[in-house]
């Protein structure tokens, strides 16, 4: 039996002492598609980052197939919310799906005809190939979305956390998306997705990590996605927990 | 092989050396600059470069030397000292970014001008020289290397230049990341926080290796501008990269050219070409300019009189059939001016139509233009009307406007979501095009972002 792909474990993140997320403990399955739900200001993409290493723990540890991040990063991919980057950098769309192959040269190697190989190859599954040579400020909203994913598609990962991916895009992109997910998902890997509508939730995903501050709920769509959760989560503003984390942060300044 | 230059006339030798150093230190600035413009960190390498001053003051007093190690470890010490100050007052006191850096760097670097007026004079260290630079007299500093006379400045900037050049080859795929998603880059394992301080820690080092000789303003132009300038120019981080080191060599050129032209400061005269550089950049920019937006909305206007004519035509033969328009029925119908007499003309001497006795009458190229700005027109006003739902008579003005842009692709969309339709809510058929034919203006439609 393998150590599954993601387990987090008492986790609590913090932005400038103030808690965001308290105690979340979670473990993910292998091979499934899971959905991170929850309102706004849910700490939804902070859960993301935080597991990635991109914001410091409060407390709490992640495991990732067993180990710890950095010794399991070339398993691991990436696709952060589309507005994160600049898209007036100078870079072309093969520029960017070329950069999913980067971890696995790890420092200074650059990229040869292997990985601009697979480059077209992700190119060509996402349908973009055609503006490969377009800087990218010049698509629109859902060729953006998909050139993110193809470079999550170059990283070659086994686990996959995106942040919002839907966000802006056509409803034909979104079905692109999902059906490329569901293939993932079919293929054994493991899929995170940070996700904003409810009404696909069902029909998009097989496992659901219900999330508002801390952790409502996690486990099987069927047993997981009830009305009694789903008002847990939305329901009302979680008065108590939010005076407490503003009591953290006025008590830790003067 | 320097026997060529020792022959020359030593006013031209003196105008090449200058030109020379400048060059190089114009294009060792804008390596880095280029990924500073591109991180949002324009100001903080600006600040860097001033507050680094105290720094190399303080190394002059405790060594007493200009040598190039001290002095840059004082710079790199304070340009430390200058990020912990700004991201300890950002973080810790919660005053905000840009003000935090403000304070710090303006006032390390008066406590730079002020140190430089306590104990330059000992030490021989001009503020005046530290801001505006001697480049007029490069060729008075010079060492003595295997028998020939070579000139301090160059032999202080190249070696910087030549690990700029490195540094930006050799991680040319980590600051390519770092820069555009530095998030993925962290996750990926290239630790972002040390290609920042790598980067500043060479800004620091660019700064101190050029304040002697340039001075600080020329640093700090050519560490912005040139990457500024090249950011409009270009889609591609290798062209942009070329294209500011190009724009830093010129400036180094035009404004040697300009300081002896009009008697004035030659890095001050550096400093300003760039400016101006940049100035024509924001104009003349292939994609980005003010000149060709404003060609690409001239075009634009042209091609909507154009598909406004065809349109009128392909009308009035389809309300009566047969009928033609007169020019002038078509000059009056559009209002009048003349662009429309120029489009026209235009339409006829493309063939699109052709001028009959009886009337203006289509070509064949020129229907299969018209149709398809009608079919749009026509889908769109179906597609308010049945999905939208607004009322017969208030469609036609917005499809008027929207006609020009909907290409066949986004067409055929809308006719599959109006399914079998074939007649507009004004009870006209919609035009069928030619299955395999194009719209003949295929070109410029794909031109519109």
């Amino acid at each position: 039996m393998s150590a599954p792909p993601l387990e987090i474990h008492d986790m609590t993140v913090a932005y400038h002492r103030k808690p965001v997320l308290w105690d979340i403990d979670v473990v993910v399955p292998e091979g499934r598609l899971v959905g991170i739900i929850g309102p706004n200001g849910a700490g939804k993409s902070t859960l993301i980052k935080a597991a990635l290493g991109l914001i410091p723990l409060a407390s709490g540890q992640v495991w990732f197939y067993g180990q710890p991040y950095a010794r399991q990063r070339h398993r691991v991919g990436y696709v952060p919310q589309r507005e994160s980057v600049d898209w007036d950098f100078p870079v072309t769309v093969q520029d960017v799906v070329l950069m999913g192959t980067y971890g696995a040269l790890g420092w200074v190697r650059r990229p040869g005809a292997r990985e601009r190989r697979l480059a077209e190859e992700c190119m060509e599954t996402l349908g973009i190939q055609e503006f490969r040579h377009r800087q990218i400020r010049q698509l629109s909203g859902g060729q953006q979305q998909r050139v993110f994913l193809a470079r999550a598609l170059a990283q070659q990962a086994d686990l996959y956390f995106m942040d919002e991916p839907f966000v802006g895009v056509d409803a034909q992109t979104e079905k692109t998306i999902i059906g490329l997910l569901q293939n993932l998902r079919n293929l054994g890997k493991t899929v995170l997705v940070v996700h904003h509508d409810l009404q696909t939730v069902p029909e998009y995903f097989d496992f659901i990590i219900l999330l508002n501050m801390r952790l409502v709920a996690a486990g099987d769509m069927a047993s997981t996605f009830t009305p009694e959760n789903l008002q847990k989560a939305y329901g009302g503003r979680l008065t108590l927990l939010d005076q407490v984390a503003e009591a953290v942060r006025r008590g830790a300044s003067p | 092989m320097w026997h060529w230059f020792a022959e020359l006339d030593p006013n031209l030798q003196t105008a090449i050396t200058v030109i020379v150093v400048a060059t190089m230190t114009n294009v060792a600035c804008a390596l880095l600059g280029c990924f500073l413009v591109l991180r949002r960190m324009s100001l903080l390498g600006d600040a860097l470069a001033h507050a680094v001053l105290p720094g190399l003051v303080i190394a002059f007093v405790f060594t007493g030397t200009l040598s190039l190690p001290a002095m840059f470890l004082g710079a790199v010490a304070i340009g430390v000292l200058t990020a912990l100050l700004t991201e300890g007052l950002h973080r810790q006191a919660g005053v905000s970014e840009d003000a935090s850096l403000g304070v710090v760097f303006t006032s390390l670097f008066a406590l730079g001008v002020i140190l430089i007026k306590r104990y330059g004079q000992d030490v021989d260290l001009d503020p005046d020289c530290v801001l505006n630079g001697m480049l007029e007299m490069v060729d008075d500093n010079v060492w003595q290397i295997g028998g020939f006379e070579v000139p301090r400045a160059l032999v202080t900037i190249l070696p910087v230049l030549i690990l700029n050049l490195l540094f930006v080859v050799v991680f040319w795929k980590e600051l390519l990341l770092g820069s555009f998603d530095p998030a993925l880059a962290t996750a990926m394992g290239f630790r972002a926080g040390l290609l920042h301080y790598t980067l500043m820690c060479l800004v620091a080092l660019t700064t101190v290796a050029a304040f002697e000789q340039v001075g600080s303003i020329l640093v700090v132009a050519m560490l912005i501008v040139p990457a500024a300038t090249a950011h409009l120019c270009s889609d591609r981080l290798h062209i942009m990269l070329w294209l500011a080191a190009g724009f830093g060599a010129l400036s180094a050129l035009v404004g040697y050219a300009a300081a002896l032209i009009f008697d004035v400061n030659t890095a001050g005269a550096m400093a300003v070409s760039s400016g101006i550089f940049y100035g024509a950049a924001l104009f003349f920019s292939p994609r980005y300019g003010w000149v060709s937006r404003w060609l690409h909305q001239a075009a634009l206007r042209l091609r909507i009189i154009a598909e406004d004519i065809l349109g009128m035509i392909y009308r009035a033969e389809e309300w009566a059939a047969g009928r033609r328009l007169q020019p002038a029925e078509v000059f009056r119908g559009l209002g009048g001016g003349v662009w429309v007499r120029v489009v026209l003309s235009w339409l006829a001497w493309r063939d699109m139509i052709r001028r009959q006795p009886e009337g203006l009458e289509l070509s064949p190229a020129g229907r299969l233009w018209a149709a398809a700005v009608v079919r749009s027109h026509r889908l769109w006003e179906s597609y308010l009307v049945r999905h939208l739902g607004l009322p017969d008579d208030h469609v036609h003005e917005p499809a008027m406007r929207v006609e020009h842009y909907i290409e066949a692709p986004l067409q055929e969309q809308l006719a599959g979501a109006l399914g079998a339709e074939l007649l507009d809510p004004h009870g006209r058929p919609i035009p069928q095009l030619p299955a395999e034919s194009e719209s003949p203006n295929k070109d410029e439609r794909q031109d519109q972002p």
